[in-house]
């Protein structure tokens, strides 16, 4: 909240003894004048370092921009020897791993809401929403160890061969499910992902859930609305900007994420539709290669990819927090 | 009398979502519970005084991660110091000085994108601000860019914890004659201090298992070195490189890292829950 300083006069018609202006007071004046600044350039240093970061990418990768223009976007080359990239490999990698992670995550996480605001007993809301919260505290790293030396084993020898054997003849789908069982790919690295972002998608749903007015509810169920109706014509109904605004959260969370996925995607640079199949993604690219990158053009491109990850998470995120923002207006605390 | 079909219907889906919804939390809790057990298992298997005694080792020799849990502190620190008093200062602008301007509004959004940004982005924008300058790897640049992380993690919690301090508390002290800024200092921060640390706390939990920026900044080394100009060892870079490796004792070593880092992590954020918990704001 603004609050103007206490100037050093007395307001007018005031039948009280007036201060000389001291040199405390004026003091005090120039003080809270270099607060003043001082606190504004700090503020104004948050929105500089964010367009920093744009710039300095957009600056880093010019030369690989330069060289091979927009069709970096869509060229699947990446040949260092012969200093020749493009970027379509890890964005594909990006997406598919991110949409798995999704498809998987966003449903997880709207039956965890639904069981922390609706179904289980008061004594347990608290000590469940602690060990889902738990989950999200765990470092990236650790998500990606655990997921090469004991997740990419099991996958390797119990899962993927049936799903090789029972999915990979389908028609038309047959061939996202086909391939040998090497356990490390983009279906590995999705679920990986998907795991981390489930507490962080769930926690904001639970939250937004929570929001929604008793007496709604209330009325749904006198109605003689089941649970399910009440959650789903009733509740979601109510949150839906912020549960969108939750998933974009999730998502921008997803595309960005390094280390868990550079451990489990096996760092292929070659484009397939397999999802058995190793990839690879923009972060994990730039994680394997970039101190190895021995040419100033290997170098512009991996940061380059770095330009087009900020890009599209900044664009996701604007989305997240626009979406986020209408339930609060909605409440009265925009 | 059987209820109307058309009600069984709408139970029957009822009761069908209910048990998806239980089942999803399953799943949810049983990863936490495999992560955490391979975590605690490989780990207490793993640990032993070395781990804290000696330096990293080569390949197939015996060894600990001294220098990269002094280069993690070191760094962390740095990042805390770098970060957390930008972070509290801009937080106090966007609470008591942007008003309802739209630079307020602007500076929060901003602040929300970078809390989520993707950190190795960070880590490239750090690379190209220092290494490129300097010339090499070095410590400094990873607190650096350790320190973005931290900024709007305390920018986000410091804002919102000088909010929540009443307006009768600034009146009653600015009606006192008492400056602005010493309103401020003495009054606001006092207040909201409990939850100015836990927002330093959570950063300090979230920059000490960081790795996707320090792989272009602080690197890694092999040896023990407390100059922050030079490239310097820390704990999740060791703990990706060992575990990428093909050597066995390298492995090793990787799991006990990784059970340290995740014990520390976990208790910094049990601790940050503790410190609200302790002092609840006391006007309400």
């Amino acid at each position: 909240m603004h609050v103007s300083p206490v100037v050093n006069g007395i307001a007018p018609g005031m039948n009280a003894i007036p201060l000389p202006a001291s040199a405390e007071s004026n003091r005090d004046a120039r003080a809270d004048r270099g607060f003043r600044w001082l606190v504004t350039a700090a503020g104004l240093f948050v929105l500089v370092a964010l367009a920093a970061a744009a710039l300095s990418m957009l600056w880093g990768g010019r030369a690989a921009f330069d060289k091979f223009g927009l069709a970096f976007l869509w060229s699947n080359a990446w040949d260092p020897v012969n200093r020749v990239f493009g970027a379509l490999v890890p964005i594909y990698g990006t997406v598919v791993t991110a949409l798995i992670a999704m498809l998987i995550a966003v449903p997880v996480s709207f039956g965890i809401a639904m069981f922390l605001t609706e179904i289980a007993p008061k004594w347990m809301r608290g000590t469940v929403s602690a060990a889902i919260e738990l989950l999200a505290g765990i470092p990236s790293i650790i998500y990606g160890m655990w997921g090469l030396f004991v997740l990419v084993p099991v996958l390797a020898e119990h899962v993927y061969p049936r799903v090789d054997a029972h999915l990979g003849g389908l028609p038309l789908v047959g061939a996202l499910f086909s391939g040998p069982p090497l356990g490390l790919g983009m279906g590995t690295a999705g679920l990986v992902l998907a795991i981390m972002v489930i507490p962080f998608i769930a926690s904001v749903m639970r939250e937004v859930f929570l929001t929604v007015p008793g007496r709604l509810k209330e009325s749904a169920y006198a109605l003689g609305s089941t649970r399910w109706e009440v959650v789903w014509d009733v509740v979601l109904p109510y949150t839906r900007s912020a549960v969108i605004g939750g998933v974009f959260l999730g998502l921008g969370r997803a595309l960005g994420e390094t280390m868990a996925v550079t451990f489990v995607l096996g760092n292929a640079h070659e484009l397939t539709a397999s999802l058995l199949m190793p990839g690879n993604s923009i972060a994990a690219t730039i994680a394997n290669e970039f101190a190895e990158a021995d040419s100033e053009m290997y170098r512009s491109a991996l940061i380059a990819l770095g330009f087009v990850l900020f890009l599209v998470t900044f664009v996701v995120l604007t989305i997240a927090r626009l979406m986020l923002r209408q339930l609060a207006k909605k409440e009265g605390r925009a | 009398m059987s209820p109307l079909p058309l009600y069984g219907v709408r139970r029957a889906k009822s009761l069908a979502a209910q048990a998806l919804a239980v089942l999803a939390t399953v799943f949810g809790l049983f990863w936490l519970a495999w992560i955490l057990w391979t975590t605690l298992s490989k780990g207490l298997a793993s640990i032993n005084l070395d781990l804290f005694t000696r330096m990293t080792p080569p390949p197939v020799e015996a060894g600990g991660m001294l220098n990269a849990f002094f280069g993690s502190a070191l760094m962390s620190l740095l990042g805390i110091a770098f970060g957390a008093p930008v972070g509290v200062l801009a937080g106090t602008y966007l609470s008591e000085y942007s008003g309802r301007s739209w630079i307020g509004a602007m500076i929060r959004f901003v602040n929300d994108i970078l809390l989520s940004a993707p950190s190795i982005v960070l880590g490239l924008f750090v690379y190209a601000l220092v290494v490129a300058r300097m010339g090499h790897f070095s410590a400094l640049a990873g607190a650096i860019s350790l320190a973005f992380i931290v900024l709007p993690v305390v920018v986000r919690t410091t804002d919102e914890m000088l909010r929540l301090v009443p307006a009768q508390m600034r009146e009653a002290a600015l009606s006192l004659g008492v400056p602005q800024w010493k309103v401020t200092l003495q009054v606001l921060y006092r207040s909201a201090l409990p939850g100015i640390v836990t927002g330093i706390l959570l950063a300090l939990a979230r920059i000490a298992g960081e790795t996707a920026p320090l792989l272009f900044t602080a690197l890694n080394n092999q040896y023990w070195t407390t100059d922050v100009t030079q490239p310097m060892a820390n704990v999740p870079v060791v703990i990706f490189q060992y575990a990428m490796s093909p050597y066995e004792g390298w492995h090793t070593l990787a799991w006990a890292g990784a059970f340290v880092l995740t014990l520390f992590v976990l208790a910094v954020g049990l601790v940050a829950r503790a410190v609200v918990a302790s002092r609840r704001m006391p006007h309400d």
